[in-house]
């Protein structure tokens, strides 16, 4: 039998010679031997008979037992001479067959080799016995030992040159991909999961850990690239208004309860927009620090839409072809065990599952429809929907009034309110996200739908619920961006008496200054509406946070704790019954991670602290949800599997970056800057520090250039071309799918015709059997000894049309090509052989 | 432990890393978890074997309904106990790696369904195959009539030569339709 070793060994020997000339092949020697049998006939006949047929005598074979004459020979050649024929006396294992070459090969290649360099011996000496490892051993110990004598001058040296190189080269790759697998993060804890809840859920920490990698990207961007070099280069704090905390809310600019709001230092710092100064350039490197926070900005949604859809790509890629249904059943029942679990419960829910998919595939082939009482189940749909839907808007207007209600605390003075108050709008965000789904889990249930169709509904409800609740979440911002602007008309007007007021007060002591020492603390300035945006986002994104890992602590820790321990003493069976252990939500956590992300592209150009803080949230996750997973969740009740709702999940992640790309876009489109903080203070738009930059840094021709290409005139149809090109790819790919289709047609109709014709054949060889059958009669009725005993004949050439080319027994034959005759496969034909 | 035991030396590690699909990690986590199993008078054995039902205690093993053939076909044992040597226990891993390819995959899958070991998953094989797919309590066990109808579906839809079997390539050009063979047919230590 080979094994998996020898199969690689072939092809790895056979994948380094594919390109040798015929030169070099005349210079190898050939060995196999061959078994020669004195009286009968090893081999074996594979007769084709009905099942009921009985055996014909003339087909059948006689064996002998014992005492079968037969003689091995072994011998090599190559292309200028023949090696000798040796005579092998034992049976052939891989010890005498090292023997025989070891004794033989050798004085051979010392005859062959006299004139020309010979490079090596076959691959025959790959041995293919399952004592794997020790044979394999011995004959790379063979080779090594004579591998130097066999080549000759120049050639010799070059050859071990080459071979240790390649040693070398091989042994760097292996510790290189071990190192790369040791690199991987949390892989063995993702493992672990694996075995214990099988694929579904640790698919859920794979793309966490995917997620992790990415805002790792997006941390380093804005960290690098906007954060540090305002810090370290920029004017420092205290130095002008933006960067100074104002002088009202200086005596509690630090207390805790300020700072966790991102309020006081903390709104007054690199994390915020309004800290940064626009300055062009600052610092010795004359970092283009506005120029760099709007690319930055650009390019943090530019790599995710790349990633995004580079690896939805290559998950397309992976499970291409995955469409065709005609294996239904087939797959159901080969594919369908996930041998990961290791989890006796997970199993026993596996079993159930799998036994469920079996009767519900039978009812469904038996019967396609029974539509019985349809017009109650139409009922409860239509009315789980108009539920639905009532706690959707519900959901909404709450989101909208609490926004409004909390402008006007912010209006009044956030001071008299207690914490609820200031925190209302992130509790009520978080309290719907996690009650909704509940709610909708309960309505689904009035609709009697198929598991996997109904886990469809409520993950698209859950992501309406989310989309509503993020997008009034964004209208209500916008109208509060709207009041920011409107207060920092009046800030701006009250600006100019104040300076005025500042110089007619100081003119009359001091007339020759024009600029007068005034703290920044004390200078009057605008409500900056981008770092109010920023904050809004940031603590969205805190008290998500808290909420997820609070209902974490909760909802699985303590009534994993509870139901544990008062188990013992309790009227019901705690465990089985009520409340019992929970499950981990694969969808619902999936989703949360999603929408998560989706408030860090919304909110990471007003808050350049927010990829940072994605980071350190997903990295406590990731230890967090282990550790629950293992310890207090039970396994999954129905088990799906992965594959497939891999794209799903990123599909979704592709719409929620597209819809949270947009306010951003349109914010940073549409709105002027505020005029007093951040990198574009004093600007009309936000992009035209582009527009400033090409000026400036760039020479005119270049200017000029891009004038004329983002002139409209270039830009349409430019426009045009991409939707002709998009239409064009398009309808390609339909006709490629045509013909794909059509191929898989012409395949069917080409297996019926096969199938037709098999059984035409057999047909054919079934008459012709009776045929010889009447003849075996006949001939057995003219045959009879006068002693009544039957003469052994022939037998006739039954079957011989339908006999396959090769034999059953052996599985292996055409798994490798070039795979050389060897004792192996011979002995385990032995084993089976004679199925007659 | 034994501390000379629990140690692979270095040539035989990189030797095994380019006969198997497995990382040097995995490997040595293999060795660990082998020798644990490993009774204590074996341990001066250079190459113990450990009998099937120590192999079966494995927790990755425990709940698979196909524990016993795996250990069959992955056994080299003279007298077809199951029991495995460390190198038939790396074999395994290494089948059932990550890595390992589809064809090498769909192959060890094959003789793990063909319970009778005669080449072909006949009718025998196959209702045996569902009994271990649906676990051995009676509810979750299917009706004889459901079994045949099943039994008859699936010839019908991977039968190809229409001989009552399924042999070794038509259940390869199955498995290989399936999207989701390759991901599930992993055993991780």
């Amino acid at each position: 039998m080979l094994t998996l070793f020898y199969h690689r060994k072939h092809l790895q020997w056979g994948h380094e010679r594919q390109n040798w000339t015929m030169e070099q092949w005349k210079k190898v020697a050939w060995s196999d031997e061959s078994h020669f049998l004195l009286d009968h006939v090893d081999d074996w006949v594979c007769v084709c008979h009905l099942p009921a047929e009985e055996m014909a005598a003339g087909c059948t074979m006689g064996r002998r037992q014992a005492g079968r004459g037969s003689v091995m020979l072994w011998a090599m050649f190559c292309w200028e001479t023949l090696g000798p024929g040796i005579y092998v006396d034992v049976t052939l294992t891989h010890t005498t067959y090292l023997k025989i070459a070891a004794d033989h090969v050798h004085p051979f290649m010392c005859t062959v080799c006299k004139n020309s360099s010979c490079l090596g011996v076959s691959g025959s000496l790959i041995p293919a016995d399952a004592e794997s490892f020790r044979c394999f051993r011995e004959s790379q110990e063979f080779v090594e030992k004579y591998e130097g004598a066999l080549g000759k001058g120049k050639g010799r040296k070059l050859y071990a040159y080459k071979v240790m190189m390649m040693k070398k080269w091989m042994k760097f790759q292996r510790d290189f991909e071990n190192f790369r697998t040791a690199c991987i993060p949390w892989e063995m804890k993702i493992k672990e999961i694996e075995s214990h809840f099988g694929s579904s859920v640790a698919s859920y920490f794979i793309f966490l850990r995917w997620m992790y990698g990415m805002n790792m990207i997006l941390f380093g961007l804005t960290f690098g690239l906007v954060m540090v070099p305002e810090a370290l280069m920029g004017r420092p704090y205290g130095s002008m208004p933006r960067k100074t905390v104002p002088r009202s809310e200086q005596a509690g600019a630090m207390d805790f309860a300020v700072l966790w709001d991102f309020g006081g230092y903390a709104q007054y710092s690199v994390l915020f927009y309004g800290y940064y100064n626009n300055q062009r350039a600052i610092g010795w490197l004359k970092f283009r620090m506005p120029l760099s926070y709007f690319l930055v900005g650009v390019g943090t949604v530019a790599y995710s839409y790349m990633v995004v859809i580079r690896t939805m790509a290559r998950n397309a890629n992976r499970d291409g072809g995955g469409d065709d249904t005609s294996f239904n059943f087939s797959w159901k029942m080969f594919t369908s065990w996930d041998y990961l679990i290791g989890n006796p419960e997970t199993a026993d829910n596996k079993f159930a599952s799998i036994t469920t998919s079996f009767k519900e595939s039978i009812v469904e082939e038996q019967e396609s429809h029974k539509d019985e009482n349809i017009h109650l189940t139409r009922f409860l749909r239509v009315l789980a929907n108009f539920l639905v839907l009532c706690c959707l808007a519900g959901s909404g207007y709450l989101i909208y009034f609490v926004v409004r209600r909390s402008q006007k605390f912010a209006l009044e003075g956030l001071e008299n309110y207690g914490w609820w108050e200031r925190n209302e709008v992130n509790m009520v965000m978080s309290l719907l996200g996690m009650f909704c789904p509940m709610l909708f889990d309960v309505i689904s249930s009035l609709e009697n739908y198929h598991p996997r169709i109904a886990l469809q509904w409520q993950l698209g409800r859950i992501f309406a619920l989310f989309l509503g609740n993020l997008y009034t979440f964004i209208i209500a911002l916008m109208d509060e961006i709207n009041l920011k602007r409107r207060e920092e008309e009046v800030v701006k007007y009250n600006m100019t008496v104040w300076q005025a007021s500042l110089y007619n007060g100081t003119v009359d002591d001091n007339s020759t200054t024009s600029t007068i020492p005034v703290d920044p603390a004390d200078v009057p300035r605008g409500p900056c509406w981008e770092t109010m945006v920023g904050q809004e986002f940031v603590r969205l994104i805190v008290s998500d946070t808290m909420t997820t890992y609070i209902t974490l602590l909760i909802g699985d820790f303590l009534r994993a704790v509870f139901v544990r321990f008062f188990n013992y003493c309790w009227c019901w069976d705690l465990e089985y019954g009520f409340p019992s252990y929970s499950e981990f939500d694969v969808s619902g956590n999936v989703l949360g991670l999603i929408f998560n992300q989706g408030m860090i592209w919304m909110g990471a150009f007003y808050a350049p602290c927010l990829p940072a803080l994605n980071v350190l949230r997903l990295h406590v996750s990731m230890y967090l949800q282990c550790w629950a997973v293992m310890c207090c969740n039970v396994p999954q009740e129905r088990v799906f599997k992965a594959s497939g709702s891999n794209n799903f999940y990123m599909a979704m992640l592709l719409v929620i970056l597209f819809l949270s790309t947009l306010p951003a876009i349109y914010t940073i489109v549409s709105i002027p800057p505020s005029f007093d903080c951040g990198p574009f203070s004093g600007k009309k738009r936000m992009y035209d520090v582009i527009q400033e930059t090409l000026e400036n840094d760039f020479p005119l021709w270049f200017g000029k250039v891009f004038s004329y290409a983002s002139n409209p005139g270039l830009v349409l149809p430019f426009i045009l071309v991409m939707i002709l090109a998009i239409y064009y790819l398009q309808s390609t790919s339909k006709t490629y799918k045509a013909a794909n289709m059509d191929l898989k047609k012409k395949l069917q109709t080409q297996n019926e015709e096969n199938k037709k014709k098999n059984k035409r054949a057999a047909l054919k060889a079934e008459a012709e059997l009776e045929e010889a059958r009447n003849a075996v009669m006949d001939g057995e009725r003219n045959y009879i000894h006068p002693n009544g005993q039957l003469l052994s004949r022939i037998p006739p050439p039954c079957g011989s049309a339908d006999r396959p080319p090769a034999p059953r027994g052996s599985e292996m034959a055409g798994y490798l090509p070039g795979n050389p005759r060897q004792p192996g496969p011979r002995r385990q034909r032995s084993t089976n052989s004679h199925r007659y | 432990m034994g501390t000379t035991a629990s140690q692979l030396p270095k040539d035989l590690l990189s030797e095994y890393q380019e006969l198997t699909f497995l990382t040097k990690q995995e490997i040595l986590l293999a060795h660990k978890r082998f020798t644990e199993l490993v009774a204590k008078e074996d341990r001066n054995d250079p190459s113990p074997r450990v009998p099937m039902s120590k192999i079966l205690t494995l927790p990755e093993l425990k709940s698979n309904p196909f524990r016993k053939r795996i250990c069959h076909v992955f056994s080299t044992s003279e007298s077809k106990d199951g029991s495995l040597t460390f190198e038939d226990f790396l074999d395994l891993l290494s089948a059932f790696s990550d890595s390992a390819t589809l064809e090498i995959k769909s192959h060890y899958a094959f003789r793990i369904f063909d319970f009778d070991d005669d080449g072909t998953l006949d009718r025998g094989d196959l209702e045996k195959l569902v009994n271990c797919l649906t676990g051995e309590t009676d509810d979750t066990r299917l009706t004889p009539e459901e079994m045949k109808q099943l039994i008859n579906n699936i010839l019908e839809e991977s039968d190809i030569d229409k001989d009552g079997t399924v042999n070794l390539s038509e259940f390869q050009h199955v498995i290989s339709r399936s999207p989701d063979f390759v991901s599930s047919f992993k055993i991780v230590l």
